[in-house]
Order: C-alpha cells, then structure tokens, then sequence
C-alpha cells in the first residue's frame, strides 16, 4: 500500500490500491472495516435513524401514559426510565450521530478533500458507538432497571441507580470518545485537507459551522466524562464529590454537568444552523445574506455558550450577583442568533423562492426554532425562572428548538442531499405531505405545553393534577400522529434509494452552488482524488 | 482473519494523504488529543475550583473559621440576629433541634448556642452534621472554637444529647448584614442509599 508519489506534489496523488468507483467486495470488507467517508457517513445515518425509531418509542410511551390523568399503562419508576432513556438516545443516538453523518458525508466533499484526514480512526468512530448503544438500552432489561433520575444524572438521586449505573457511565464514556475523535477527525480534514482556493472564508457555511461544533465537543465532552466518573467513584467506590454527608456537594454535579451541557445544545443546533444556511440560498436562488456576519455569529454563540450555565439552575440558590450574570449572559445570546435569523430572512427576501421539500423544512425550521428562541428568553429572566423552572414550560421550549429546530435541519438536510448521495430523486409529494403532517402536529404536540407548564404542570412525572388534563390529551393526540407521520419519512427515504425512477443530476438544485454540486449524483466512491481547483465562482460566497 | 482486513486496518489509506500531509494531519491530532484530554482534567479541576471559590465568597458556608483562642477578639456593641436551623436527612432517624431558634448577639463576644439530638430508633446510630451560613458573606467573620459538627456523634438506642456550638461573629462584619442563619444538617455515616428502587 505504499505511494509511490513524489511529495511536493499532492495535486497528483492517485491512489495506487483501489480502482476509482471500486467499493471493497463482502460485506463486512464494505461495512465494518471501511474507511470511507461516504460508507462511515451512510452508517451513522442508519445508526441515527434507528436511534431516532427507539427515542421516539419512548416518546409515544411517555404520550400514552400522560394521555390522561392517573397512572394507566407503565410504572411510575419505568415511567422515569423512559424519560431519562428518550433524551439520552434522542441526544447523544439521533442527533449527535446524525450531524456526524452529514459531516462524514459532506465535509471532504465540500471542501475538495478525498476523504477524511483520519479514515482508519473514522470507522472506529463509528464503531464503538452501536456497542456504546446497546450497553445503554440493556439497562432497561437489568434488575435495578435503567436510569431514571433524568438525562442530566443530578446527584443523589441518581445515585441510588443501582449497579446498571455503571454501563449508563460507561456507555456514556464511549459515545463521548466516539465524539471526540470524530471531532478531531473533522477539525482536522477541514483545517489540514482542503482543496487549492478553498479559503476559510470560501466554506460553505455547513462547514463553518461543523468546524466550530468540533471545538465545542472537543471541550466539553471530556468534561462530562469526568462529571459521570465522579458519579461512578461516588456510587461504588465511595468517593464524596457530590455526597453532601461527606463534605461533597450535589450542586457541584450541577455546575460541571451544565458547563457541558449547555454547549452541548449547540453542538445539537449549530450544524443546523449551517445546513439552513446552506438550503435557503439555493430555493431562494441568491447567495446568503451576510456570509461573514453569519461566520463570526456561530463563533461569538460557541462563545457565550461557556459562560451561561447556570441559568439551568437559577433557582439552586446562587448568590444575586451570579444570577444577574448569568441572566445578562444568556440574554447575549440572542444577538447574533438573531443576526443569524435576521440573514436567513434576508436571503429570502426578493429571492426567486420555490418551495421544495428541504425548503419546506428549513422555512420551517426559521419560523418554529425562533419560537423556541423566544420561550428560551424568558426562561432566561432570572425572577421569571423561578416560575417555569422544571414545569412544562420548559420542556415545550427545548423540544421546540431540538424537534422542529434540530431535527427539522436534519430532515430538510435529508431531503436536500438524498438525491445526492443516492443518485435518485424522492418523491415530493410525499415529501411535503410529510412536511406538512410534521409541522401541523409537532405545533399539536408541543404548543399546548406552553400553557401546562404556565399552569404549573412539573415535568417528568407519570400523573398529574386533572386540570391539566384536556392540554395533555391534545398533545398526545398531536405526539401519535407526530409519531405517526416520521413512519412515512422512513418510507420517503427507503423509497428514494432503493425504488425511485428518477435519477438525480449532478446538481440536483438549479439554485444549488458548492463543490458536492460538481460531482455526479450518486458521487464516485472516491471523490477528489485529484483535487479541485477551487475558483471564485464554483462558490457560493464572494469574499 | 485473512491479511488484507488487518492490512487495511494498520496501515493508512495512500489515497490523497501523501507524507506532509499525515504530518499536518498527525500534528493536529497530537494538539486536539492534548486538548481533550486536558479538559479531562480540567472536569476534575473544577472540584477543588469550585472549593476555593467557595471559600472566597462564603458560599456553602465553608469560609467559617475554626480557632481555639479567642483572645484577640474585641467585643462591639453592636448586635445581630441570628436564627438557629436544624435538619434531619431522611436517612436518619433522630430528632435534633436548636434549644433557641433566635437570639440577639453581640459582635465580638464568644457565644454558645445549644443543640439537642435525640435518636428514637432501637440501635445506636452515628452521625454527623454539615453546617452552613447565610448570607455567605457572614461566614467570612463566622469563626467557631468549638462545634459537635467537627466529629462523629453516636447516639445509643433512646439516648438523647446538648450539642453544644461555641463561636463568635467578628466586629468587623459589613454593616447592611443584620441577620444570620445558622444551619445544621445531620446525615447518617456509613449509609448506603438503597438501590434498585425500581422494584417495590
């Protein structure tokens, strides 16, 4: 496997071992020993797919059971679970490894790379993650049942998890390494791998955006790493970092958790972002609105997203001082969010706009994850805080930034590059019937939630007080059929691939620009093996 | 399992990865590596962080001093109230109360305030009390000679006990500071939270 090449000549490196569009024979010589960019990143699509299937089971569970006042289907305790369950396998098993699909996907061909810069290191990325999944979900068949104290694991009462504790913290050990090297592995292609002319400043913007996401992870998932080791030592080897009998205190969990979660809900967004802003140029058939503006906004968010923790515990009894901090930070944050909103609809403005389904999506995106920016605002309002915190107020505006925010990215990202990848069109019709059901339903789902959390309504329990009950139903009803309708996303995309007619151009788009666009549809299995010269205009942004 | 799947395993793609660039690539995976995991560290390093912080601005009441002489201290004549608190963790089965809920004190003037614990249950129980002050910028003058919260207490079977708190505020606390709360939390030692409560 050795290169013969001269080195000073990178421009020439052909590959000496595999044939162009020769994909490895077997299937375990294709799928888990490959190397490939496009393979790893078809993989963890699958992966977050299915995740996505589990989490959302959950979900219905968590509906079912709220359906009506009393406790009618599960346990209060298995109830908890599947609380704690949902969010860890929607964050860490859809999201997360969706992004890291895309990237996987999109990235070297975005920026003109043949692959990424660490392939073998790629599928052990994604390898230990399936592993990583199912020690996780196997607590829930174990003894002492799996973790029910909420996914953010707040000391004592997680403690009294009882030995399946264990493979959550060790679980969550793996999908954090599985993250940092895929970060690394990412940061690295893009700063080390990109093509002649490909300047920073000539990234597309999901690149840009990734790029940042990595850094973001790099630092805090070594962070809750340790957060959930301290837990490990507290609950078997008797250490007293949170134990407050013990001269440790619980509120010290809370710090380091949130230091890393609440960058972690910009890992979740910021690759949205990026996708978004990649979408609405090309329906809108004009370049972004404000590239650069749009650059140093998502640095200036990963930014402020180190110094806002505490506002997820305004009301733990911090000092005036600190909460008035942390109010005015997090209130920061939504400056250049709203530079970003502010340019997205600016791209839109007087745009020859047609309004296929990954715009559809990303419309979409723009309108409901703004509404989950504003209800983040006044969560942000220290005094107010005091009310909404841990009601269903505010489990209305997560969901409202991560269901038709994150997850509404990842579907418009879908239908985007699909045709793409697959080299096969899908079907638009359906795709905007799905489009339409989702966004009917998840305002059914999450809207009414607003007013139970006002009303008072805590969040995860499995009963509650009768006159929260006709909100709850609606929202069930709009969870099933929310639930319901990502069936036919599941269809949309087996469809495309495996049954579509129509083939895909190379560009897909008419308004589409950037250098996966220069490619055929589906892409040759090693694409830029030579690599592009990148001119000014093979990209969307003029410097 | 045959050569090829090994080879491919341990050693690189050539594809487009030509010498320089595995060592650009190799530099910045050595960077980012240092990166994680010194963030790692830094996870841990916010424990005693957090401490020191702590004991800065008073907060958690880990400020409060401990001393045995109480000669240098000046009596004021200015006074503050300050309320006793006293809690049970539900792991443990005591009664404990302050004798005094609240009391008028004089700066500057050692002081005993009484505890008393009793333990109902039918064995002996050990215990110990964690303490805190607010508002936490009181207990940067808090200073304590003597406290029941400084060792472990064992109550017998019906055994009940003063518990005695001796301390005293320093003049110089800041002015606006007009009431101080005292607390104490008595936890059980050697207690296991129960585990597997999923299964009642």
């Amino acid at each position: 496997m050795s290169s013969d090449i001269t080195h000073t000549d990178p421009g020439h490196a052909v590959d000496v071992h595999d044939d162009h569009d020769h994909k490895p024979k077997g299937f375990l010589n294709r799928w888990l020993f490959t190397t490939n960019h496009k393979d790893i990143g078809t993989l963890y699509l699958i992966l977050s797919l299915t995740a996505f299937m589990v989490g959302g089971f959950m979900a219905m569970i968590i509906r079912a059971e709220l359906f009506m006042p009393g406790l009618q289907l599960v346990e209060p305790d298995f109830f908890n679970q599947m609380t704690t369950m949902h969010a860890l396998v929607m964050v860490f098993g859809a999201v997360m490894p969706a992004w890291v699909g895309f990237a996987n996907w999109l990235v070297p061909m975005m920026v003109g790379a043949p692959d990424m810069a660490l392939p073998r290191m790629n599928n052990w990325s994604f390898w230990i993650l399936p592993f990583a999944f199912t020690m996780l979900l196997s607590t829930l068949f174990m003894d002492s049942g799996g973790p029910a104290a909420g996914w953010t694991l707040y000391p004592p009462l997680v403690l009294q998890t009882g030995t399946s504790l264990a493979f959550v913290v060790f679980a969550i050990h793996m999908m954090g390494i599985s993250s940092i090297m895929g970060s690394i592995n990412i940061i690295a292609t893009i700063l080390n791998m990109r093509a002649p002319g490909m300047t920073l400043l000539r990234m597309p913007m999901f690149v840009w955006t990734w790029l940042i996401t990595a850094f973001l992870l790099i630092a805090v998932m070594p962070v809750l790493a340790g957060a959930v080791t301290m837990l490990l030592t507290d609950h078997f080897f008797s250490t007293n970092f949170f134990n407050a009998a013990g001269g440790g205190d619980p509120v010290m969990f809370q710090h380091i958790f949130w230091f890393f979660g609440h960058p972690e809900v910009y890992i979740l967004i910021l690759p949205a972002f990026g996708v978004i802003s990649e979408i609405l140029p090309t329906f809108s058939r004009k370049p972004l609105f404000g590239y650069g503006s749009m650059v140093y906004a998502t640095g200036t968010i990963a930014f402020l997203s180190f110094i806002v923790w505490a506002h997820h515990m305004f009301t733990v009894g911090m000092p005036l001082q600190g909460e008035l901090f942390f109010m005015y930070a997090t209130m920061l944050i939504s400056v250049p969010t709203g530079v970003k909103v502010f340019n997205w609809v600016s791209t839109m403005w007087q745009g020859s706009m047609t309004f296929e389904t990954p715009m559809l999506f990303a419309i979409g995106f723009v309108v409901l994850f703004t509404i989950g920016g504003f209800s983040g605002l006044m969560l942000a309002i220290t005094a107010a805080d005091f009310q909404y915190h841990d009601t269903y107020f505010v489990v209305a505006h997560f969901h409202y930034v991560l269901v038709p925010g994150a997850i509404f990215a990842l579907m418009a990202a879908t239908y985007y590059w699909l045709p793409k990848f697959s080299g096969n069109m899908y079907s638009e019709r359906w795709g905007k019937i799905h489009f339409w059901l989702s966004t009917i339903f998840v305002n059914v789902l999450f809207f009414p939630q607003h007013y139970l959390g006002l009303a008072g309504m805590p969040r995860r329990i499995p009963d509650y007080s009768p006159q929260f009950a006709d909100f709850n139903m609606i929202s069930s009803i709009g969870g099933f059929a929310f639930g319901a309708t990502q069936l036919i996303f599941v269809g949309v995309i087996l469809h495309c691939i495996f049954r579509s007619k129509v083939k895909a151009t190379g560009q897909v788009w008419e308004g589409a620009r950037g250098l996966e666009w220069t490619l055929s549809s589906p892409p040759p299995y090693h694409s830029f093996t030579t690599p592009p010269e990148v001119t000014h205009n093979m990209v969307r942004h003029a410097e | 399992m045959p050569l090829p799947y090994l080879r491919r395993l341990s050693s690189p793609p050539s594809r487009g990865a030509d010498l320089e660039q595995q060592q650009k690539n190799r530099k910045t995976v050595r960077r980012l590596v240092l990166v994680a995991v010194g963030m790692f560290g830094f996870g841990f390093a916010l424990w005693p962080l957090y401490n020191v912080l702590c004991e800065v601005t008073g907060l958690g009441g880990r400020a409060i001093q401990v001393t045995d002489s109480t000669e240098q201290v000046v009596a004021s004549d200015r006074t503050v109230n300050i309320r006793f608190d006293a809690t049970v963790n539900s792991s443990l089965p005591w009664k404990f109360q302050a004798k005094e809920k609240l009391t008028e004190y004089n700066l500057g003037v050692p002081n005993t305030a009484l505890y008393l614990a009793m333990n109902p249950d039918d064995d002996a129980i050990t215990g110990q009390a964690s303490y805190n002050v607010t508002p936490p910028e009181a207990s940067l003058y808090f200073v304590k000679t003597e406290c029941f919260c400084f060792t472990e207490q064992t109550l017998q079977a019906g055994e009940s006990r003063e518990m005695p708190v001796y301390f005293y505020i320093k003049p110089d606390l800041p002015e606006h500071i007009k009431d101080i709360t005292l607390s104490y939390t008595f936890y059980r030692l050697g207690y296991e939270p129960s585990t597997g409560m999923a299964h009642h």
